[in-house]
């Protein structure tokens, strides 16, 4: 065999190791129904839910309970599917949390009624760009 | 007035800088496939229409620049990206924030490198443009904002907020320009946003140099000859692309929450992987140039870095990263467009290369283990690894994206943890590249066979593990896979140290830049093994209780509470928050908010005290202060040791009303080390809900508890002038001194008691830091006490976060030399093509 050969053959190992790897450790959505299952099955691998927060019919944000550090809280969030759960986060509430139209939570289940994140994203109303014109008040005509 | 005619203007010269672009490549092409007696003529055609095209791609950024800078808010660009409170370095970059103006940008670098390019080249004039002009056109469509039905191409930066807006009050007036923009994104109000992304853009812009001197290679069938002129443009982007790069990660590291300066986002990724990609088409055209080997790798690897920018445009562009990416930009509908774009040079290069395959010459012969093509081959091979570990992954979303376009379900995310995931993976390539630029400089200068390279290698390796172990034992490095990085980190850099010696006796510093740059790397990757493997979150909660009944674990939380003036141990230090701070215009360091009282008017305020620092004095009381970006706060955050005040840090936050709290970390910067301290939530200060109040009776010296505070009532006095009353005849004012503890301040809070005629009148104090108003209700002169009544809602606060970065100056200077390399090499290369061309042979 050539040494050519054999230097081909070891790329394509490598990357063949990198296609499963990345395939491997790619998380996926999933709902917090589904989350719960994988939990109970022993998989503790932490997955994707997006979802919002339960709001009151007056649009107000409930279930969001601070730690008395104020460096963890609890909330309640909604999937798409309707599935309310409540979440435990490890850090201060980021403070356009409650302004947020979608939340993605990165975590698991720690036990049946607690799914903890470990990292939390937002998507606000005009997180990058303001695309959505908001009323100015006062005008220079 | 609403002011339509200069939008029209640069809409205009859109509108011409698309044309005259594609008239360049036209008649750049005649040029080029005309007679020779023909060519002059052609020439000056096509020169006079890049001009044009160069004069009117200026005058869109010029004009877009006169609208932000301006104020025109009737413009939908300047009105969400910019505001009146800006200053100009800061205008500047809200040019840059959008997607029009970047693109902008962009088309604006390939211009200067264009009429550089005209003008110093002689045979590759032609050809070399007819690439240029073709991608400026494609450059210029993404901001052309022309609508033909449903067809939209490009977004133009020039449309009225009217035209985009639906709200009612444009129906009742037309003409309506609001008052004050939206402003920009505060996270990049920062002097790095303002020079980070041109260098990006040139960076950018440059990879398409090299691109456009192989496809006129393969296209006037010389397959070998643009290698020269394509060189030093290789190395140029390389180094070009490689600052920005740094510099965006320097920018993390200064103004970003993440606690570091690589978070492996897409959009950083989208810029790391096409710069891989173009170090290894460096260093297989330079083997090409020294043994006509490699010529096949590097044509696949030029169009492969072209093509990586255009796709990492298209991943943070098309809106495809909106879920995974902090800051990719929105949508603007480009997205057709931008493939259009990424395809249509795709084809053009496998279709040109394929063309050109069977001529291309390449070499038969098996390289030998001992031959420098075999390790540089392997150098190459390695860094297109690393670019497809990052890629793949980084592309999750465009499999989602392609498997429902074809009505499939798929719900693949991103490695839960991105920063681990992508470490394990690069840190070894890391060191696999260390070694390899350490063995193949040996190669390069030498011929080599077993027994020269041992004994080549062998002084080298023993100084490198001597210094490594010095190192790791006095860094006290125990983990093994970090052992290795500073060993495979200390061996390239003493390689190469010993190389560059060894060229440096020899005077010849243009030679220098291969082994410059691979030191250069030798620390940066030290450097961040220290800085990442050994980041240390200081303010570790220390309470270890158990944070939630219905669940056991206990949790390290990274984060703690401070309250005003209460000192808390964390680790190492004790810390105590002292209150917030602005910065003030023409005054040096930070001014307490103490002593300035807001007007209301933007960023003007009040001095309530001579404001004096280092004994000079800035402000007399009652003087009226500019405030550097009012919503800015500096939180000021006293370190001590041993009881001893170490240091004092000034993290900035913003509460910003459409991105809520953002913050920038202050460090306090040693040799060997950075400790970050970082605000991640504040107390809410201006309006503050008051709780019930609260009713206390004192007697002049009493001493009794306001709350949690120990004061002290030292007694009434009548006073002759009140701040901000005018006393009449018969008014009587009694001021009350209280001195209130609060640990080791004593903070002197004086209510004040007004009485005129039968009216009584009462001026209470705030104070923001105790979270306390107090006034006197009332005084009984029978019974010699004063009642006070007493409000409070909570104490100043912060919570922060506080991280030690290990020799990250390491990192910063490894950067630094690699640029120096990069540099050498430029200039190296640069000069060796001039020296063709001026012999006429180019």
């Amino acid at each position: 065999m050539k040494k050519g050969h054999i230097i081909g053959l070891g790329i394509i190992a490598v990357a063949i190791v990198i296609i499963i790897s990345s395939i491997g450790d790619a998380s996926s959505y999933e709902s917090f129904s589904t989350a719960k299952e994988m939990a109970s099955n022993g998989d503790e691998d932490p997955i994707h839910v997006v979802g919002h927060l339960k709001k009151d019919s007056r649009g107000t944000v409930t279930g969001l309970e601070v730690g008395e550090d104020k460096t963890s809280f609890t909330f309640t969030m909604v999937d798409n599917d309707g599935t309310e759960q409540q979440v435990y986060y490890n850090e201060p509430v980021p403070a356009d949390f409650t302004r947020s139209e979608q939340v993605v939570v990165i975590g698991a289940y720690k036990t049946d009624q607690m799914f903890v994140a470990d990292k939390i994203l937002m998507k606000c109303p005009s997180k990058y760009q303001d695309n959505e014109f908001r009323d100015v008040t006062a005008s220079k005509n | 007035m609403i002011n339509t005619f200069i939008g029209n203007l640069g809409h205009f010269m859109v509108i011409l800088a698309f044309v005259s672009a594609i008239i360049t490549a036209w008649s750049y092409y005649q040029y080029t496939i005309v007679p020779e007696t023909e060519k002059a003529s052609w020439r000056k055609f096509s020169r006079v229409f890049f001009y044009i095209h160069a004069v009117s791609a200026v005058s869109i950024g010029v004009i877009l620049f006169n609208i932000i800078y301006n104020h025109r808010f009737e413009y939908f660009y300047a009105y969400s990206h910019s505001s009146e409170a800006l200053p100009v370095h800061y205008m500047i970059s809200s040019f840059w924030e959008g997607q029009e103006g970047s693109f902008i940008l962009w088309i604006f670098w390939d211009v200067l490198l264009g009429l550089f390019l005209i003008h110093t080249n002689k045979s590759w004039e032609g050809p070399v443009m007819v690439v240029f002009s073709l991608v400026q056109a494609f450059l210029v469509s993404m901001v052309l904002g022309v609508v033909i039905g449903d067809l939209k191409i490009g977004s133009s930066p020039f449309i009225l907020l009217r035209d985009v807006a639906n709200a009612p009050i444009f129906q009742m007036n037309p003409d309506f320009v609001p008052e004050d923009g939206t402003g920009l994104n505060p996270l990049l109000q920062n002097i790095w946003m303002v020079i980070h992304p041109p260098t990006l853009f040139l960076g950018y812009a440059s990879t398409l140099v090299p691109f456009a001197y192989l496809m006129a290679g393969l296209w006037t069938g010389r397959y070998k000859e643009w290698i020269r002129p394509a060189l030093p443009w290789t190395i140029f982007s390389a180094s070009i692309l490689g600052m920005g790069i740094i510099m965006g990660a320097y920018w993390a590291y200064v103004t970003l929450n993440f606690g570091g300066y690589w978070n492996w986002d897409p959009v950083e990724n989208a810029s790391y992987v096409p710069w891989l990609i173009i170090v290894a088409s460096i260093h297989t055209m330079i083997t090409f140039k020294k043994s006509s080997t490699a010529l096949k790798t590097s044509i696949v690897l030029v169009i492969t870095q072209f093509i990586l920018v255009l796709y990492a445009t298209f991943l943070v562009r098309s809106g495809v990263l909106g879920d995974t990416s902090v800051h990719s930009f929105t949508d603007l509908g480009l997205s057709g467009q931008l493939l259009i774009y990424l395809f249509f040079f795709l084809f053009v290069a496998i279709f040109f290369s394929v063309r050109a395959w069977k001529h291309i010459p390449s070499s038969e012969r098996e390289a030998s283990v001992y031959s420098r093509e075999f390790w540089i081959f392997i150098g190459a091979t390695t860094l297109g690894l690393m670019a497809f570990q990052v890629i793949l992954p980084t592309s999750i979303p465009v499999y989602n994206a392609i498997i429902e376009a074809f009505g499939g379900v798929s719900n693949m995310a991103p490695p839960a943890d991105q920063v681990e995931f992508y470490t394990k993976f690069q840190l070894w390539f890391g060191v696999v590249v260390a070694c390899l630029t350490a063995v193949g400089q040996f190669f390069w200068w030498k011929k080599m066979d077993k027994a020269a390279l041992k004994s080549a290698l062998v002084t080298p390796y023993l100084i490198s593990l001597l210094l490594a172990a010095v190192i790791i034992s006095l860094a006290q490095v125990w983990d093994i896979v970090y052992m290795i990085i500073v060993m495979a980190g200390t061996f390239t850099i003493v390689a190469n140290a010993t190389i560059l010696t060894k060229l440096l006796r020899k005077s010849t510093f243009k030679l220098a830049g291969g082994s410059l740059a691979h030191i250069g790397i030798g620390m940066m990757l030290i450097g961040i093994m220290f800085s990442s493997g050994y980041s240390d979150t200081v303010s570790i909660n220390m309470s270890g209780l158990t944070y939630k009944r219905d669940w056991e674990d206990e949790l390290n939380k990274e984060n703690v509470l401070l309250w005003v003036n209460q000192p808390l141990q964390m680790k190492d230090y004790e810390v105590v928050y002292r209150g917030r701070h602005k910065k003030l215009e023409g005054v040096p360091g930070y001014v307490s908010v103490r002593k300035l009282e807001m007007t209301g008017q933007q960023n003007k305020a009040i001095a309530l005290e001579d404001i004096v620092i280092d004994g000079e004095t800035y402000h007399k009381k009652g003087d009226e202060v500019d405030i550097v970006l009012e919503e800015n706060s500096y939180f000021e955050i006293e370190y001590y040791q041993d009881q001893k005040l170490q240091f004092t840090l000034f993290p900035m936050s913003q509460p910003n009303p459409t991105m809520g709290l953002i913050s920038s970390p202050d460090s306090k910067h040693y040799l060997t080390k950075d400790l970050y301290t970082h605000i991640s939530a504040i107390n809410n200060y201006d309006d503050p809900e008051w709780g019930e109040a609260k009713e206390y009776k004192a007697t002049p010296g009493e001493q009794f508890h306001l709350g949690d505070y120990v004061t002290t009532f030292e007694g009434g006095e009548v006073v002759n002038a009140v701040e901000g009353v005018e006393l009449k005849e018969g008014d009587v004012a009694v001021k009350a001194n209280l001195v209130v503890q609060d640990h080791d301040k004593q903070i002197e809070l004086a209510p004040v008691f007004l009485i005129r005629g039968n009216q009584v009148g009462r001026i209470p104090v705030i104070n923001h830091d105790l979270g306390i108003k107090v006034q006197v209700d009332n005084i009984s002169p029978e019974d010699n006490q004063f009642v006070f009544t007493v409000n409070s809602y909570q104490k100043d606060y912060v919570v922060m976060k506080a991280l030690v970065k290990p020799y990250i100056n390491v990192l910063w200077m490894g950067t630094i030399i690699m640029l120096m390399g990069f540099g050498v090499a430029i200039y190296r290369r640069y000069d060796e093509f001039v020296k063709m061309r001026d012999k006429g042979l180019e």
